[in-house]
């Protein structure tokens, strides 16, 4: 068990310089002039400089290791250099996205775990009745709509005809509350900011923002843990032990949530780490259509304008974040399961 | 179970008989799609006609029966031509990412030992980069284009079936039938071809089944972006960019272009939904530990 720990936290370090050498040589497919517009603000700027003095003194046109070379030595450092579609340093702009990624995020996580596990639970209990095949089209519908276009429906009904579920993070009375002297930043969470400033009113707005881009994000990957709970619970149900409970005379409701449930849950705890990945793009897309300034939106954004140290960045960053989380998921995995003996 | 079988079943479920007269459905489209929304200009059949330049997307008229979209796309003409564009992405990138994941998978399970931790890894390291920040940056890289698209999500969309395929190859590996054949001397090749990938082939159909859905998605996501078709080519996910300006509506009014979004949205649910209803049926029959 330790070793196999010891043995993941040693590739960690492979895998993080292979995903950032496989960003970089798709960045390295650019010619050197292409890759110096991501360093030109103004095109106004290139009038009396020559091009090539320029590729030369930012070094782009120097061998592939050398320029990786200068870019690894700068993150050892702590330094992911400079992001223009920010106007930032790339460490800062993450700094400033991460509170409102994280909090849609661990938001989402919520509904989407307790209510996939209740529905397949649910649906197991009801196998091949009705309520089940109700529920079953129901997760492959969800499972089949694309996150944007539910997005944009839910945009079009609960923002602009109902006027309920707002997009951004905050109304612009509330944003200049939080931006104002006498509100204290702790953590960039804003509900738990309005909790701790006792100003409930942010709390409020903040939710009622949050409502439409958590259900969108949740909505895919509640159809997905249904379905895994729902056939993990079919197989542990026909096992000997749940078999013995009932005819022992145990009750059926404490047979299914306390014999059976527990067990069954080995198996999400295993595609958890799928999930995340998969809530990762969500968010880009979520975060794009309800204009909510995070990760996922400043990293469509940088990808599509080029903006090369943001996306190693951003990639070496959900990368670490990744493997971080699954290896989570592996050793709570062999904590939970005593059968499992890692090697 | 032998594949006929498999068939067989998968016409009396009716969960995948739904999904397979909806697949039915849109190949007809597909295929008919000349007849059905004739070209204005037949050497450039996929070029959606403009009816006008007006900004205002026009609602479902006698003439434009879907309405037409923002810069007036005949909607009805998109939606049309994008099916074919629909199947032709998903068999593409699903075809030949699961050739790879197929192979890479089998080699690895199959030979073990340093080849199967070296390529494990190489599979880690693709897998650690988030699928549609990879696809963005990719096509972006590329240029625009369905075909730079289609490089991109084929480049890091080969690895579930990859390790799918491995695990079957290990599971399979160990069996009495794999170890006759290779005392009775066939070769790897042989082994590899007969024995192993046609035994363990069906999770893969499965698996594959499902990825038509979400890649198909994730490409009209891209074009939704902006950086997949070209302006003006019958893509559903561009249908839908046409839309994201006129999601508030109008005049008191917020629904007042709805089928700019429900119509190409309805096309691309329907289309992913009959690929995940087959899977999903095809994963019951063959799991008989469920029945």
């Amino acid at each position: 068990m330790i070793s196999y720990i010891v043995r993941r936290l040693l590739i960690l370090p492979i895998i993080l310089i292979g995903v950032t050498l496989l960003v970089f040589s798709m960045i390295m497919m650019l010619g050197p002039y292409e890759r110096l517009s991501t360093y030109i603000k103004d095109p106004a700027e290139l009038k009396n400089v020559d091009v090539d003095v320029l590729v030369t003194k930012l070094g782009l046109n120097d061998p592939w290791y050398e320029q990786y070379g200068r870019w690894i030595s700068g993150v050892a450092r702590g330094d992911m250099g400079w992001s223009e579609s920010a106007g930032s340093t790339v460490t800062q702009a993450f700094l400033s996205r991460f509170p409102a990624t994280a909090e849609l995020g661990l938001l989402a996580l919520l509904p989407v775990v307790v209510g996939g596990v209740i529905l397949g639970v649910f649906a197991s209990v009801h196998h091949n009745d009705f309520w089940d095949h109700v529920s079953r089209v129901l997760a492959i519908i969800g499972w089949s709509v694309p996150t944007f276009v539910f997005g944009l429906i839910m945009l079009m009904i609960f923002y602009g005809t109902l006027g309920w579920f707002p997009p951004s993070r905050l109304d612009s009375w509330a944003l200049d509350i939080v931006n104002s002297a006498g509100f204290i930043n702790y953590t960039n969470f804003f509900i738990i900011d309005g909790l701790l400033n006792a100003n409930f009113a942010i709390v409020g707005n903040a939710i009622r923002h949050l409502v439409a881009p958590v259900i969108t994000i949740s909505i895919l990957w509640w159809a997905f843990i249904m379905r895994i709970t729902r056939s993990s619970m079919l197989e542990i149900l026909r096992r000997d032990y749940i078999r013995t409970a009932r005819a022992k005379g145990v009750k059926e409701n404490v047979v299914v949530y306390k014999h059976a449930v527990r067990n069954a849950l080995i198996p999400v705890v295993t595609v958890a780490g799928r999930m995340v990945l998969g809530l990762l793009g969500g968010l880009v897309i979520t975060e794009t259509i309800f204009n909510i300034k995070g990760l996922g939106q400043f990293m469509a954004q940088a990808a599509q304008q080029l903006d090369y140290p943001a996306v190693l960045g951003g990639t070496l960053y959900f990368g670490f974040l990744l493997i971080l989380i699954n290896l989570c998921v592996d050793v709570s995995y062999a904590i939970i399961d005593p059968r499992i003996r890692l090697e | 179970m032998e594949w006929q079988e498999v068939v067989i079943r998968l016409f009396k479920n009716k969960i995948s008989l739904i999904g397979l007269i909806l697949i039915i459905f849109f190949g007809v489209i597909a295929i008919g799609a000349p007849w059905i929304a004739p070209p204005s200009d037949p050497s450039e059949p996929y070029m959606v006609p403009r009816a006008g330049w007006g900004f205002e997307p026009q609602p479902p008229s006698s003439e434009h029966i879907f309405g037409t979209a923002e810069g007036q796309y005949d909607i009805f003409y998109g939606i049309i031509w994008g099916t074919r564009t629909a199947f032709r992405i998903g068999f593409i990138i699903v075809g030949i990412s699961s050739f790879i994941g197929i192979l890479v998978g089998t080699l690895a399970g199959y030979y073990g030992g340093w080849f199967d931790e070296v390529v494990m890894r190489i599979t880690d390291i693709f897998m650690a980069i988030p699928f549609l920040i990879a696809a963005i940056v990719m096509t972006t890289i590329l240029g625009q284009g369905l075909r730079n698209v289609m490089i991109a999500l084929i480049t890091f969309g080969w690895m579930n079936s990859a390790r799918l395929m491995r695990s079957q190859v290990l599971s399979i590996k160990e069996e009495e039938f794999v170890i006759a054949a290779d005392a009775l001397g066939a070769g790897d090749f042989r082994i590899i071809f007969k024995h192993v990938i046609l035994n363990t082939i069906f999770p893969l159909v499965i698996e594959a089944s499902m990825r038509m859905g979400s890649m198909v998605i994730t490409a009209s996501t891209l074009s939704f972006l902006g950086i997949g078709a070209p302006e003006g080519y019958a893509d559903w996910g561009q249908m839908i960019s046409f839309a994201r300006n006129w999601i508030l509506g109008g005049e008191g009014n917020a629904i007042k272009y709805w089928f700019t979004v429900v119509i190409p949205g309805g096309a691309i649910t329907l289309f992913c939904l009959s690929w995940n209803l087959i899977g999903d049926a095809f994963r019951d029959i063959l799991d008989p530990k469920l029945q």
